[in-house]
């Protein structure tokens, strides 16, 4: 047992930390750290400013800009990137869409789309969640029909984050409706511009419109847009939502408003019951963030440790407790979340990110859903 | 950064498993074992001995092994998966600790020595009443008479103190601050009883018992005292992660072998989700311990405080949650004393009170919030 980084591991957490902190755009690390909504610009602008630097995309195979890193320097990339308060990279071009691609794409489909996608060229919906298929995901209904050189598409997406900014949305579709569910099931590329393509805003509990529904009546999808296999996209759907090892648990970003809220405080955190509340928040974090490195430290080339399906669970509810913990310091002054509010910005946008984050642990596979799979995976009940 | 135990730690975590998992294969064995005092098993206790693990955590010089932390924490952590009522912990742990930190060269040797080879059993002295974990003494008092030493007062509980050889005595100093004294325990009146968990404490009564004083006469040892408390706090922590993994691992099989209803309890999720919350306050505070252990390794005394706070007040959280849930979902059967998982629950209790539990922890730590901004586990240093 080691509990110093390698030199070399040391350098290279240097490394991003200077990066992140001396050599991005500060007022985009500004409205990080102020709990503002990020425009599409200032996202786009993001994630060129990392894949110019060869950090956007650094998990995928090094022939498409990936890095070759390690698990434990994915991790620590991820950490240093959210305390310094800089965007991840868009998680449905950079996790989602960019790794199946390369994985499943046949070579002109990945030519075609993953350096844009790198880039952000591209921004990438994703298309999965229906309002009857959740997380029972094998339950969607859209369907895809073959009709010459083209799929002919018709059903109803939901919660598609950000679809308001979508270029193409990544598609689960039901292309036999004949065969068990999962077996029926392709992923198709869809140019949101098509003809028959429609999205329609949600108003969240927080005010926003983060999310939104995406509508698609008889809509004319080239038959090359297909990834992988026909009737393979189940597959292709559990490679997407598993491969996800390294920064599920938001760690860093959490971390940084847990200490962002010690200033918040100000004079509260001479109280005994904030202080206390503070020290167990911190502790809770602390045993998460171990527990990552537990499992970075572990899972190099082999089977993922079994702790892992503890961080997205423990990780959403630390999260949501931060937040809480952030709304109450606020105490009246959350009230004032308006546009022509003088009390402090975070104090304005306490209450809606507070809100907003009820979501944490509902998607990406409710908690729920987590301790079914620790329930059944990991304790054999 | 790396978490995994080497080829020899596993070779000796398989080695002791080896011995106390044969020595109390079945629960009924630990029961009988408890029943009859000394509260342990002196074959056991030499069996320790003779595979070294008395003497590990103490230099050659000394008569022991010289090993680190690491090693401590896994004997703990499998003294802990069978509920060993050896006095691993309190002999060797705490009470040798103090000698090994604290004594002259010569009184090294000679206890720790006597120690190693399972000749000697020691028992730290220390609680006194109204205190709660703190590491200075004031209800025992120290008088000196030119090179002669003499000691007065109670000292309860004081776990294994009937069946030890030497006792190791904390005592307020004539000066000021908190000695230590190595008593030879004829010169004391002790009585000795059942702890609820099966082991063994006694009251010490000390009135001017002769006592010599470890290392320096008159030294103020009270910083000294709180890091091998510390340590004590961090092979706690792998104790109660033994007990916790065997109390999980039981409770899991329990739920798929019990009926109810005409099918087997695994078939409610409202019991299989607690089962998985349980899991989950066993692995972060299983992260935290593994850390603490880790830090220690460092020798940094302030990191080890700070670490060992955390590690015992996440520990303290899990043990509360994994016992008591143990219990709930076995129903009815872990009330009794014949089978084994409320006897976990009672060690977990009774680990989680020996040197500062969650609140206590909680307290210290609150104290400290406002000192820094945010905590790195892999900085070199505390901010």
């Amino acid at each position: 047992m080691q509990l110093e980084l390698s030199p070399e591991d040391q350098a290279f957490r240097e490394e991003m930390r200077e990066f992140f902190t001396t050599k991005f755009p500060q007022e985009i690390r500004d409205a990080v750290i102020a709990g503002r909504e990020l425009t599409k610009e200032q996202h786009v602008e993001s994630q060129q400013t990392l894949n110019a630097a060869g950090l956007a995309v650094p998990h995928w195979p090094e022939e498409w800009g990936g890095r070759g890193w390690s698990d434990l320097q994915r991790h620590l990339w991820t950490e240093e990137m959210q305390a310094a308060a800089v965007p991840v990279p868009l998680a449905f071009n950079a996790n989602m869409i960019g790794p199946v691609l390369a994985q499943f794409g046949s070579q002109e489909l990945k030519e075609r789309f993953l350096p844009p996608t790198a880039n952000l060229d591209i921004w990438w919906s994703q298309g999965f969640s229906e309002p009857d298929a959740g997380s029972d995901l094998a339950s969607l209904r859209t369907t895809a029909v073959r009709d010459g050189d083209d799929f002919v598409v018709n059903g109803q997406k939901t919660w598609t984050t950000l679809g308001q900014y979508g270029d193409w949305i990544f598609t689960l579709v039901r292309t036999d409706p004949d065969v068990k569910k999962q077996a029926g099931i392709s992923m198709l590329l869809i140019d949101m511009t098509t003809p028959g393509v429609e999205v329609r805003p949600i108003e969240l509990i927080d005010g926003g419109h983060e999310v939104n529904e995406v509508w698609f009546t008889d809509v004319r999808v080239p038959a090359d847009l297909l990834v992988g296999e026909l009737n393979s996209g189940w597959t292709i759907a559990k490679f997407l939502l598993g491969n996800e090892r390294v920064g599920v648990a938001p760690v860093g970003t959490t971390k940084r408003v847990l200490a962002q809220a010690k200033e918040y405080a100000g004079a509260q955190l001479d109280d005994p019951f904030t202080r206390a509340r503070f020290v167990e928040l911190e502790n809770e974090l602390l045993a998460l963030e171990l527990t990552a490195l537990r499992v970075v430290a572990h899972s190099e080339g082999a089977e993922p440790h079994p702790a892992s399906s503890v961080l997205k669970l423990k990780g959403t509810e630390i999260q949501q407790a931060v937040s809480e913990l952030v709304l109450d310091l606020a105490g009246p002054a959350g009230l004032a979340s308006g546009d022509g509010s003088g009390v402090p910005e975070w104090a304005r946008h306490a209450a809606p990110t507070y809100l907003n984050l009820r979501k944490a642990s509902i998607y990406g596979g409710s908690n729920e859903i987590q301790r079914q799979i620790i329930a059944r995976t990991i304790l054999g009940l | 950064m790396d978490f995994t135990y080497d080829d020899e730690q596993v070779a000796l975590r398989d080695a002791v498993r080896g011995l106390v998992g044969k020595a109390y294969a079945d629960f009924e064995q630990r029961r009988r074992t408890v029943a009859d005092d000394p509260g342990f098993s002196e074959k056991v206790w030499a069996q320790l001995a003779e595979m070294g693990l008395l003497g590990l955590p103490f230099a050659e010089e000394d008569g022991g092994v010289g090993a680190g932390p690491v090693e401590i924490g896994i004997v703990a952590q499998e003294l802990g998966r069978v509920l060993a009522p050896e006095p691993y912990l309190t002999s060797v742990v705490l009470a040798g600790g103090l000698v090994s930190a604290a004594g002259t060269p010569e009184q090294r040797a000679e206890v720790l020595g006597a120690l190693s080879a399972g000749e000697r059993v020691l028992a730290f002295a220390h609680d006194e009443e109204g205190s709660r974990w703190s590491s200075a003494a004031t209800a025992v008092t120290a008088t000196r008479d030119g090179d002669t030493w003499t000691l007065s007062g109670v000292k309860e509980p004081v776990p294994h103190g009937a069946r030890a050889d030497l006792l190791v005595v904390s005592a307020a100093l004539p000066d000021g601050g908190t000695g230590l004294f190595l008593v030879d325990p004829a010169g004391a009146e002790r009585t000795g009883y059942r702890t609820y968990d099966g082991g063994r404490a006694a009251r010490v009564v000390l009135e001017s018992t002769p006592a010599t004083p470890l290392g320096a006469p008159g030294q103020d040892l009270e910083s000294t005292i709180a890091t091998v408390q510390d340590i004590g706090r961090i092979m706690a922590g792998h104790e109660a992660l033994g007990a916790m993994e065997v109390a999980l691992a039981a409770t899991t099989s329990y739920l798929t072998s019990r009926k109810q209803f005409g099918v087997t309890l695994n078939t409610f999720q409202a019991l299989t989700f607690r089962a998985a919350d349980m899991y989950v306050s066993l692995e972060l505070a299983a992260s935290l311990v593994q850390w603490a252990t880790m830090v220690l390794a460092t020798g940094d005394a302030a990191r080890t405080a700070d670490a060992a706070a955390r590690a015992a007040l996440q520990v303290s959280r899990a043990s509360r949650h994994v016992g008591q849930e143990a219990i709930q979902l076995h129903g009815g059967i872990a009330m009794t004393a014949e089978y084994s998982v409320g006897s976990f629950a009672a060690h977990l209790s009774a680990l989680d009170h020996l040197l500062g539990d969650g609140q206590f922890q909680l307290s210290t730590l609150a104290a400290r919030v406002a000192d820094h901004r945010a905590l790195d586990p892999l900085e070199t240093s505390v901010g």
